[in-house]
């Protein structure tokens, strides 16, 4: 890939590599601007932008992570992704077989969750200032239910639930660019998670907040809510899961699962009499079939989350500040 | 009215302040007074005790010089004056109702183990405190642990719930009887009764019946929770291996050590040595745990699962009637042990204690007199013939530390200390006193953070303190400094090597230059290394300048690798040799082909593996290259395994080492010593004297410094220096070289003295500041 200038080059850049991965009417305008056909609805926006070494690990890519990344965030709302612009930031020397595959699983990405790819731009710059290729997508979402999802719904007696085992995203990432070694498959979790979502709001389950746990892991996330929304969150050990290879990469580099990035899980609160309706819906979904109760809203006045070992040891949970530093004296 | 006596009188007004409530202060005072034909009054305020007394000029000569010489053996009088005051019309001698409206300054006293007066009512069956287990009297009895407000009155005590029967009552107002104001008087009939109660808390049994079967489920192997004076206690029979190893499973503790419950000082010299200073410090009224050198008759009585490949047993003798009851009954060591769940402050509500330890214990010993606050055993050690405090906590809380003369000492407002994250305690200081809060624990623990903000209350509350500062570890992800950063966004940071270092010159009084060794485990330093082998000048005055430390080697893992000595080893020998360090027979031993593997991928891309220079965790990884530690399960474990061994060891023999300068700080390189250690193991020289060479040389490697140094006055801090070993060597070695030798003695020289060392060092610069003082130089 060389530098671009607007003209010949990037043309061709859009008509053989990008728009063959997606085709729909609004792209295929052309226009630097898309019209969407949204009417009387409540609408979500959100952006993100996706910058990652390496660009393919152990079960997804940049292109993977630059959709469900914002997917995710929209349905974090209880919105229904619908469109999605996409930047690419693409670094002198990219090899047009990278760029390939990354709009390849882009597309495929973009298909598995139901959004239309409707505008974008590219852009070029010089070797040595970009990681080969970042990506920026942002995303319009409709809402189509009556609730108030966000970390102000949150209610003492709350079950928090959360949608599968902690902590592959980040290891498998690290193992990938570290060239870690460690027993048994590391992959990615990455995934879209609007479809379980919509199905426990189609099941009309009064979901209070939904949090994807991205960087910083479950932990951050709860620490997060817990503060915004003046609560005080209970969560059993024993009960999040995470799968034997993460804990021994965990283990080997010092680090804390609950602190590790997830690509393709959630937390819900909802409430308890609905927890076990709840579980029953996200079962049907391959991404959330192993969703389970980890804890639940106290009535304690502190916002603060508190972590139960099985023996009853309470360990109060706290955002890392910078690397994970040792105490210990 | 007899006029005369007016006439040809004076009239004196006293005012004391310091440890003179709840001692018997004032029927004493009011003795004294009769004793001198003085007439007047005696009064308890917040300051202490106020006094008038009116007669003769030479008896009111006589009675101040009692006053000093004769007074309680538990009271401390820290100021005294005196002025004169009109007489008045006035026969007898009267004490006066503590008046409680203005702001208490006077101490709260610590619990104190029962007296000997107490002691043989108890056993005396004509008394009416037989077989009593709450008898108490101004000499002894529980204080600090049942003491929610001052002035010090029972009305202020958790036996406010327990109104003095007849008898009870005039004991209390009676001048002439020991229990004169007694706070926690009680007997029998008014008093808090035992109970006995199932895992569930059902009740089983109660008063002598309780006692009689909880004695017997320990006789048949049964794990007992007692309530003790500052919470809850795990009592197990200590020569029945299986009761140990069960209270080991079910409180998931391996292998740290369990302390002993002795009858008495003669059945303790059965199974250790005891020195002159320990049995002082076993049969002191602050009944601490001493830790002593085990005798191999020990074995006859104590499991080896109390302290699994420890020379040491940590011992005590009984510190509540509770204990000498029940113990008087079965004459046996017991295991002992905070009745906590691991890493949590010891319990001390009966509900909180069934609820937790539910699972642990299998009868509760209860009782109805509340404990204010949770007080864990206190531990001591005799270190360089001094006694030196390792948990500060029941029998010593909360009694001030009193600072040196600053000249900011009054102007300035009061300052709260947060103190470090694990072994906490907080510090409020006014004027020269600094109270130190109990051990508190680890601050990331729910209970232990509530409990760190009630003993932060009740320190305000009970001084009425209203801290004009707040001061901090450094450490940003400590849990103490992000609370300091709430409670006030301007709180000021003291770095972590520097808070070791002036709490031990606080403690010692001393203000002036001086050269501070910190070492320890590990704290923040600003360039994001990991210290804790740290050499720290201080000018006597506004600077404080790191001189020297050691050199610095990776830890693979971070936190993680703490719990894997072999770690430590690795990022030593990778410090050392790079790549090549894999090639090397301990790496190849000790880690997997996969774990090597990404152990270099580690050290090469510097994932979780910050340096660090820290003196704990050189001593873990030694400890691993001696092959003592593979794997430890609890705190300190690797550096006591290589502390034991060099006990074994009388060897003079020490390794070579190098001292590099760059600016103007200078390095101890560690080096040439790990190359020695591991070459005399190749050639067969045994485990103890290669950790006694060790030691050895790590004190040549503090006095070298501390000549270049050129400082005669020297502070040792940091957890390191609970090594016995090395702190004796350290502090020889440097006496010989002529250096003054401070250790620590009344607070922790671990992170327990960091509160203490922050508000020093912020009252130091604070005074610093104030222009024109001659910084004074003085030591005790
Ligand atoms: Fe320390
Ligand atoms: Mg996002
Ligand atoms: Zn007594
Ligand atoms: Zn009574």
């Amino acid at each position: 890939l060389g530098h671009g200038s607007g003209g010949e080059l990037t043309q061709r850049l859009l008509r053989d590599y990008i728009y063959p991965h997606f085709d729909n009417p609004w792209i295929a305008q052309g226009h630097d601007s898309a019209t969407l056909p949204l009417t009387n609805e409540q609408l979500v926006f959100s952006t993100d932008s996706f910058v990652i070494t390496p660009l393919f690990f152990p079960g997804g890519d940049i292109g993977e992570l630059a959709i469900y990344g914002t997917v995710n965030d929209l349905a974090m709302s209880g919105a229904r992704p619908r469109y999605l612009s996409c930047s690419l930031i693409l670094e002198e020397g990219l090899s047009m077989q990278t760029l390939a595959r990354v709009m390849s699983s882009m597309g495929k990405a973009a298909a598995a969750s139901g959004v239309q790819l409707v505008t974008g731009d590219t852009k070029v710059v010089e070797k040595g200032k970009g990681d080969g290729l970042y990506i920026n997508t942002a995303g319009i979402g409709s809402v189509e239910h009556g609730l108030s999802i966000g970390a102000h719904s949150i209610l003492p007696g709350d079950l928090i639930l959360i949608s599968g085992d902690i902590g592959r995203h980040g290891m498998a990432v690290m193992a990938k660019r570290e060239s870690l070694e460690f027993e048994g498959p590391l992959l990615s979790d990455c995934a879209p998670l609007h479809e379980p979502i919509l199905a426990l709001l189609d099941a009309e389950i009064s979901v209070h907040c939904l949090r994807d746990l991205t960087r910083g892991g479950l932990a951050t996330a709860l620490v997060e809510l817990a503060e915004t929304g003046s609560q005080q969150f209970y969560v059993r050990e024993d009960d999040i899961a995470i799968c034997e290879p993460v804990l021994g990469a965990c283990e080997m580099l010092g680090l804390d699962p609950l602190y590790v990035a997830n690509e393709g899980r959630f937390v819900a609160f909802v409430p308890a009499q609905q927890a076990e309706r709840a579980l029953a819906v996200l079962a049907q979904f391959s991404v959330t079939a192993n969703s389970r109760v980890i804890g639940a809203v106290a009535d304690g006045r502190t916002p603060q989350v508190i972590l139960q070992n099985s023996l009853g040891c309470e360990r109060l949970l706290d955002r890392l500040a910078g690397e994970q530093l040792p105490r210990i004296c | 009215m007899n006029s005369n006596t007016a006439m040809t009188s004076e009239r004196w007004h006293i005012a004391i302040g310091g440890l003179v409530q709840g001692v018997g202060f004032r029927p004493f005072v009011y003795r004294l007074a009769k004793t001198c034909n003085l007439s007047g009054w005696v009064l308890n305020d917040s300051h202490g005790v106020q006094i008038e007394v009116q007669g003769d000029r030479q008896q009111l000569r006589n009675f101040l010089h009692k006053l000093r010489k004769d007074k309680p053996p538990l009271a401390r009088i820290s100021s005294l004056t005196t002025e004169s005051r009109p007489p008045c019309p006035e026969t007898n001698f009267r004490i006066l109702n503590s008046d409680g409206d203005t702001p208490p300054s006077a101490t709260i006293l610590p619990d104190l183990a029962p007296c000997p007066d107490c002691l043989r009512e108890m056993f005396a069956p004509d008394n009416r405190r037989f077989r009593y287990p709450f008898t108490s009297c101004t000499q002894c009895g529980p204080r600090f642990s049942i003491a929610e407000r001052l002035p010090y009155d029972r009305a202020n005590t958790t036996m406010r719930d327990f109104p003095l029967c007849e008898s009870c009552r005039i004991e209390y107002e009676d001048p002439q009887n020991r229990r004169f104001h007694a706070e926690p008087n009680a007997c029998p009939t008014c008093g808090p009764q035992l109970q006995l109660c199932d895992a569930n808390g059902r009740g089983v049994a109660v008063r002598e019946d309780a006692l009689k079967q909880a004695r017997q489920a320990i006789e048949a192997g049964q794990i007992v929770a007692l309530k003790s004076i500052g919470g809850f206690q795990l009592l197990v029979d200590a020569s029945n291996s299986d009761a140990v190893l069960r209270l080991r499973a079910r409180k998931r503790r391996p292998l740290k050590p369990f302390a002993l419950l002795y009858p008495d000082v003669e059945s303790v010299e059965q199974d250790c040595s005891v020195s002159d200073l320990e049995k002082g410090l076993l049969e002191a009224q602050e009944r601490p745990i001493v830790l002593l050198a085990a005798r191999g008759q020990a074995r006859r009585h104590v499991a080896a699962a109390v302290a699994p490949d420890n020379p040491n047993l940590g011992v005590m003798l009984p510190s509540s009637p509770l204990h000498h009851l029940l113990i008087a009954g079965l004459q046996r060591p017991l295991v002992a042990t905070s009745g906590n769940l691991s890493g949590e402050p010891i319990c001390y509500d009966n509900g909180g204690a069934i609820e937790r330890l539910g699972a642990i214990a299998d009868l509760f010993l209860l009782h109805d007199r509340s404990i204010a606050r949770p007080l864990d055993d206190s531990v001591v050690r005799e270190m360089d013939g001094s006694p030196v405090v390792l948990r500060r906590a029941r029998g010593y809380a909360p009694l001030p530390v009193e600072l040196p003369v600053l000249p900011d000492t009054f102007s300035a407002g009061d300052l709260l200390a947060v103190g470090a994250d694990l072994k906490n305690t907080a510090a409020i200081s006014r004027g020269r006193a600094v109270y130190v809060t109990q051990h508190i624990g680890d601050l990331q623990n729910r209970v232990a953070r509530e409990v760190f903000e009630q003993a932060v209350d009740d320190l305000a509350g009970f001084y009425r303190s209203e801290p004009a500062a707040v001061i901090a570890d450094l450490h940003p992800a400590y849990v103490s400094s992000r609370w300091a950063r709430q409670r006030d966004p301007q709180y000021l940071g003291a770095q972590h090597h520097v808070a070791h270092f002036f709490s031990c010159m606080a403690e010692h009084g001393y203000r002036g230059r001086a050269l501070g060794i910190c070492w320890d485990g590990t704290g923040w330093g600003a360039d994001g290394i990991v210290r804790g082998g740290e050499f720290l000048c201080w000018d006597g005055r506004e600077q404080v300048q790191r001189i020297a430390g050691l050199r610095t080697f990776p830890l693979p893992g971070g936190e993680g690798a703490i719990r894997e000595p072999r770690r430590q080893a690795a990022g030593l020998l990778y410090a050392v040799m790079g790549e090549r360090a894999f090639a090397g027979k301990f790496l190849l031993e000790q880690f997997s082909a996969g774990e090597r593997h990404n152990l270099a991928r580690m050290f090469e891309r510097k994932i979780n593996s910050p340096l660090c220079s820290s003196a704990g965790r050189l001593f873990d990884g030694v400890a691993a290259l001696l092959g003592l530690a593979n794997a430890v399960t609890f705190e300190g474990q690797a550096a006591m395994a290589v502390e034991f061994a060099a006990q074994q060891s009388a060897t003079t023999r020490s390794y070579p080492f190098a001292i590099n300068q760059h600016d103007s700080c200078r390095t101890l390189d560690w080096e040439p010593l790990v190359a020695a250690l591991l070459q005399d193991g190749e050639q067969g020289v045994s485990v103890p004297d290669r950790a006694r060479a060790f030691h050895n040389t790590l004190a040549q490697m503090m006095c070298a410094m501390a000549v270049r140094a050129g400082e005669e006055n020297i502070f040792l801090s940091g957890g390191v220096f609970q090594n016995r070993v090395l702190t004796e060597s350290a502090a020889t070695l440097l006496r010989q070289e002529g250096f003054r030798v401070h250790c620590h003695c009344v607070v922790p020289p671990n992170d327990g003295g960091i509160a203490l060392g922050q508000i020093y060092y912020a009252r130091c610069m604070a005074a610093a500041r104030t222009p024109a003082e001659e910084g004074s130089r003085q030591c005790v």
